[in-house]
């Protein structure tokens, strides 16, 4: 056991680095602990020369080591020399397995049985946790490899990837690129390939059937030894050769080894954090948690609080945080004037749902939201806009326009626009400020985060919603407190996509309301399945079944993955019963439904293969996913002449580059879906931007604003493979020019090899690049413009499935 | 958070300016607005030839007969400009399948406004030539238009959901099987299979991409050759020829679609030259007139 230090420091990324060498500036005694046998693993892991970007750019580095945009090699130099010079005490190859004792004598002891002592810890492992090993016979052969820096590295060899998640067939894939001869096989334990994307899944089936790779299913390794490999196989053992081993087997996310020191998370999500105090110390006091750990994935928020924390440790409670200036331009243009812990804690104490949000998280989430002052009479937001936002009432009260002349106030402390932060859809009515006010707007990735780390938050924001939800589906009619007892009696049911909820013919009296996601009607007319409908998030289904009692009269199934509330039919019906005007507004939606249904069954007796047609095409979009889609790009190919006008519009309307690939994509009935953004309502590829720069725009667009820093994820998260990771080509001449002497590449993106050839030896850094519905620019989208034959439209899929189109078909 | 914060937004989105909710082909546009507008200028100047008296006789240099002529050359003009239209993005708002509905039917009014214009007095001089070029040119995008309207559906039939890469991905990946199937057979059954994998999917010339056929093609000779030969182990030909017999089904997709496409493109290399040509005996047909006035 080694003499105590002041301070431990557990991993040695952006955040321990730049704690460790405060300590090493302050002369406290401290130990840098890290897994690995370098610094930083994290980024030591990034493709070789990418560009690391310092993201967000307003704010000021804080720490005694050096960081600013440059290739990944140039900052891990940069870093080991300033953990030189900064004196910092590194143990490389310590893994801490476990931490015992408490505040003054924590005892941390390592994987290899090594303890060190330490009065205080700083805990800054990141959240790329551990990965899966594998287990078998030889599993700790050199030539087993958890990950694959650069497939080049890899030529005519034997090579074997265990694991078919997306990380595996990505690999799989870059090493069996053609030019690279390996022999390359890819082994999954199940029939099917059900954790990776349709895309990635789709991409290996090819490669496997062009021979460059082969895919072996119920396999797995039995034991490795070098240049061969056993695998398990239905038909019994088989070895074959191999001389490197891929394994991508899943990581085991730190949370655990987070929490087996007593450290308590904000609440049981995936998105949830460890529980701190404005001077990140944990629920454990002596555990201090900063960087990725704590919820702040970008390397110069690591790096700042790896210097404040050892600030605090120190004893140094003046310290003002980096992103004060920040906070304080954010509360300028409110007419009060108050410092900002003031204004924090005055929007904490009038705002019922931050009531339980720490000072630390308050600060971190106001930076993505903005306060305003509104005069009585502005508009806050009109209805049929989309927004995803989430707004809070800190001061004056607003007044909601229901229905033509009906208004509604939502007094002070509480919230409104959860709608759309819920379910992803437009705004469902206009919101006026009734009196002098302030409010807060909070961005839904703040929103999320708020209430996956604040249980309270979820609870108020998830019940306040469906009350709103309720009212807006019966206009007027009903109070809050007639739907005390269904609201209390609801509950949310998750289901995966083409799950059936209501079956036809089968007797039940549940009401259900679309929260999120979309579900699709469908009846069976003379044996076959027909689609009446497609139900979007906020509408209900269900309630003929308690008006009538009689079976339920069509299939309802999800469309996309959904959340349903589930009404119970009693309290529904005691709803009912005690507002009559909220019966008859149901009445007349049923009498409205029932109608449309019966013009279906009609035109299916006259007009049979229209209305097939009409619902195999339904069935076929839904089954492309657009069911989630707000706005996707639909080509007939009765009239598409192939002429590729459409990529190249978009491409010189976007510095360059295509947002879309219309040959790829499938196709029914001359109906193509090229692969293009859709427009998510709840779009995936927000899920994890560690710069969050996705956002949906005024028109529902799901754009970027620049700040990408390249990490791939949102291509990864997208499960429709429409965003590509690359860098914009260099300026053309102008058409003119090219018109008239050819000069240049002509319209459209340039070829790889003109771009080359311009460029040289730059590289360029390469980022995510995807539709953004041609955002502000006037015309609206130029692949639709650009169509000379009218075959490109974007539609939603509303739209597009609507009732009148099938009218004027069968017409 | 560019945009999230903007307080208030203008109603009319600009997506919404190209919405549509279902699929209208160029020749529909609108109701087939512009083939209403041009179907009435022609008949507007089939009347008015007919009422009004010319003297002497109805021709290219009378006041009616420079009527004509101005609008033809006009619209002649700004007909040419649809190549330009086509590929300038500009960010304002405009429809090239407009364009091209107009484009289609006021070009088609040229039959009438030129035909009219010269008072039916055709001669072997250059202002014929003016007329017979556009003409021609008429001709060629009618054509186009016919293929534009029944083509695309053959495209889309046979790719089947597949891009042209993954077409040639395809052969290449059949060639990579044959390469490795063809090693136990005898020289002699060898020759004609690197012969077909020596084959470039693209050669072939401009007729054999025109009317998809290839009588060279070495990988139908090699099919034949494998399929009457003796020689080999048959266990190892039977694959090749399988293996081969894909392949032929494979370049034959790929073949019918470089066909549609290239009839689909090939007319407006008539289209575009002949434009030129007109324009420049257009040219001078006008020069001629007021230098010999
Ligand atoms: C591909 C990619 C690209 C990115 N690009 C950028 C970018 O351009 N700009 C940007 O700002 N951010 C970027 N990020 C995000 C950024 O890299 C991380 O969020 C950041 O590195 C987190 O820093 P950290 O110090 O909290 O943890 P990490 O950097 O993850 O460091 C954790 C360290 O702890 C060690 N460790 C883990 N467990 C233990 C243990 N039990 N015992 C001892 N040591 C342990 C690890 O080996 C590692 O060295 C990117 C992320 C990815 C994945
Ligand atoms: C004298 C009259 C005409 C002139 C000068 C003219 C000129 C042109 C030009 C310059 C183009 C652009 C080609 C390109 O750049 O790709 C074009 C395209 C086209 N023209 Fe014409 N044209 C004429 C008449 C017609 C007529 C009568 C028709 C149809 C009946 C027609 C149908 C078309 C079509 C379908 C296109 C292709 C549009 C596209 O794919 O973008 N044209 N024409
Ligand atoms: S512009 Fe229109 S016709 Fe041309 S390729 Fe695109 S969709 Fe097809
Ligand atoms: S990029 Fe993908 S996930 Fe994101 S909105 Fe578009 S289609 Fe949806
Ligand atoms: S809407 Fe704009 S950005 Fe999106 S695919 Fe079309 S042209 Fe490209």
């Amino acid at each position: 056991m080694s003499e105590a230090v002041k301070v431990a420091i557990i991993g040695s990324g952006p955040a321990g680095l730049s704690a460790a060498s405060r300590a090493g500036q302050l002369g406290m005694s401290h130990i840098l602990l890290e897994k690995t046998d370098h610094l930083s693993d994290t980024i030591f892991k990034y493709q070789k020369g990418k560009r690391v970007l310092a993201t967000p750019e307003r704010l000021d580095l804080r720490s005694d080591c050096r960081f600013a945009e440059g290739a990944r090699e140039y900052i891990l130099g940069n870093w080991d020399e300033d953990a030189a010079n900064n004196k910092v005490q590194v143990a490389y190859h310590a893994e801490v397995a476990e931490v015992s004792g408490e505040k003054g004598a924590f005892a941390i002891k390592t994987t290899k049985g090594d303890v060190y002592t330490a009065e205080n810890i700083v805990l800054a492992i990141g959240t790329q946790g551990n990965p899966n090993r594998m287990r078998c016979e030889g599993a700790d052969l050199p030539h087993i490899i958890y990950q694959v820096d650069d497939p080049e590295d890899f030529k005519d060899r034997h090579i074997t990837v265990v694991g078919s998640g997306d990380a595996g067939i990505e690999n799989a894939l870059g090493v069996a690129e053609e030019a690279l001869e390996n022999t390359v096989t890819i082994l999954n334990r199940s029939k099917d390939f059900a954790r990776a994307k349709a895309k990635n899944v789709a991409d290996m089936m090819e490669a496997g059937e062009n021979g460059l790779m082969s895919i072996r299913t119920e396999t797995q390794p039995k034991k490795v030894e070098p240049g061969f490999l056993t695998l398990e196989t239905p038909d019994g053992d088989e070895t074959i050769p191999c001389d490197v081993i891929v394994a991508r087997l899943g990581s085991v996310a730190p949370r655990g080894f987070v929490e087996s020191m007593g450290i308590e998370f904000t609440g049981p999500d995936r998105e949830a954090f460890p529980k701190l105090s404005p001077i990140f110390e944990s629920t454990v006091p002596g555990i201090f948690v900063i960087g990725a750990l704590a919820g702040y994935p970008l390397i110069k928020h690591c790096m700042n609080q790896g210097y404040d924390v050892v600030e605090f440790i120190n004893g140094n409670s003046d310290l003002t945080p980096a992103d004060e200036k920040d906070l304080a331009a954010i509360f300028e243009g409110l007419p009060k004037k108050k410092s900002v812990s003031e204004w924090l804690e005055y929007l904490r104490t009038r705002v019922s749902i931050f009531a339980d949000v720490s000072p630390l998280q308050m600060r971190e989430f106001m930076l993505d939201s903005k306060v305003a002052f509104y005069r009585k009479g502005d508009v806050v937001f009109e209805k049929g806009e989309p927004g995803s936002s989430l707004f809070a009432i800190a001061d004056g009260f607003v007044e909601v326009e229901v229905g033509p002349g009906v208004i509604v106030p939502i007094e002070q402390g509480s919230i409104f626009g959860e709608v759309g932060l819920i379910s992803g859809r437009k705004r469902g009515a206009t919101i006026r400020a009734g009196a002098d006010g302030i409010f807060v707007e909070v961005s839904r990735t703040a929103a999320l985060k708020l209430m996956a780390s604040v249980p309270g938050a979820k609870r108020a924001i998830n019940r306040i919603s469906l009350e709103r939800q309720l009212l807006q589906i019966f206009k007027g009619g009903l109070t809050v407190d007639d739907l005390g007892p269904v609201v209390d009696t609801a509950e949310v049911e998750r289901v995966p996509a083409g799950k059936i909820v209501l079956t036809e013919g089968e007797q039940g009296d549940d009401v259900y309301v679309i929260r999120s996601g979309s579900m699709v009607v469908e009846k069976d007319i003379g044996g076959k399945p027909i689609f009446l409908r497609y139900l979007p998030a906020g509408s209900f289904f269900g309630e003929m079944g308690v008006l009538s009692g009689a079976p339920r009269n069509a299939t309802v199934k999800a469309a996309v993955g959904a959340e349903l509330i589930k009404l119970t039919g009693e309290s529904f019906r005691k709803m009912l019963a005690a507002r009559p005007q909220v019966r008859e507004a149901t009445e007349a939606a049923v009498a409205e439904r029932a109608q449309m249904n019966s013009f279906i069954e009609s035109r299916k007796a006259s007009y049979s293969s229209a209305v097939d047609l009409y619902s195999d095409t339904a069935s076929f979009i839904m089954k492309e996913g657009l069911g989630e889609a707000t706005d996707a790009l639909l080509i007939d190919e009765n009239l598409c002449v192939g002429c590729d006008n459409c990529e190249k519009a978009c491409a010189d309307s976007h510095e360059g580059l295509s947002r879309l690939d219309r040959e790829a994509g499938k196709t029914f009935a001359h109906l193509h879906v090229p692969t293009s953004c859709r427009h998510c309502e709840h779009p995936h590829c927000m899920a994890d931007c560690p710069p969050n720069v996705i956002h949906r725009g005024p028109d529902g667009e799901v754009f970027m604003e620049p700040g990408c820093i390249g990490c791939g994820n949102c291509m990864r998260n997208c499960p429709y493979g429409v965003i590509r990771m690359e860098a914009a080509p260099p300026q053309k001449p102008s058409l003119l020019r090219w018109l008239l002497t050819g000069f240049g590449p002509g319209p459209g993106e340039p070829s790889p090899k003109w771009t080359k050839k311009q460029l040289g030896d730059e590289k360029p850094k390469k980022i995510a690049v995807k539709c953004d519905m041609c955002k502000g620019i006037a015309g609206g989208p130029a692949c639709v413009r650009a169509c000379p034959t009218g075959a490109a439209i974007r539609v939603s899929p509303e739209e597009f499935l609507s009732i009148a189109r099938l009218d004027e078909d069968t017409d | 958070m560019a945009s999230l914060f903007q307080r208030r937004r203008s109603k009319a989105t600009q997506v919404e300016r190209v919405r549509e909710r279902r699929h209208e082909g160029f020749l529909r546009y609108a109701g087939f607005r512009w083939a209403k507008i041009s179907g009435g200028l022609c008949l507007l100047i089939i009347v008015s030839y007919a009422l009004i008296d010319v003297t002497p006789r109805h021709n290219g240099g009378s006041w009616y007969g420079y009527t004509l002529g101005t609008i033809g050359a006009a619209l002649i003009l700004w007909l040419t400009a649809l190549g330009y239209r086509k590929r300038k993005m500009t960010r304002d708002h405009w429809s090239l399948k407009a364009w091209t509905s107009a484009h289609v039917y006021l070009g088609l009014s040229l039959i009438i406004i030129g035909t009219w214009h010269t008072g039916f007095q055709l001669g072997w001089n250059v202002h014929t030539l003016a007329w017979a070029l556009m003409m021609l040119v008429i001709l060629s995008g009618l054509y186009g238009v016919i293929v534009y309207a029944t083509l695309p559906q053959a495209l889309s039939n046979n790719r089947e959901q597949m891009t042209q890469m993954q077409m040639l991905e395809a052969i290449r990946a059949f060639d990579r099987q044959l390469h490795s199937a063809a090693q136990p057979l005898t020289p002699e059954d060898t020759a004609p299979v690197l012969a077909a994998l020596d084959e470039d999917p693209f050669a072939g010339g401009i007729a054999a991409r025109l009317s998809g056929r290839y009588p060279n093609c070495a990988t139908a000779a090699a099919y034949r050759a494998l399929s009457a030969s003796r020689s080999s182990d048959a266990e190892a030909r039977t694959k090749v020829v399988g293996l081969l017999s894909q392949k032929e089904a494979a370049l034959a997709r790929l073949r019918e679609h470089l066909r549609i496409r290239a009839l689909l493109e090939i007319w407006l290399y008539v289209h575009v030259p002949l434009t030129f040509a007109l324009i420049a005996a257009l040219s001078a047909h006008i020069v001629s007139v007021f230098f010999y006035w």
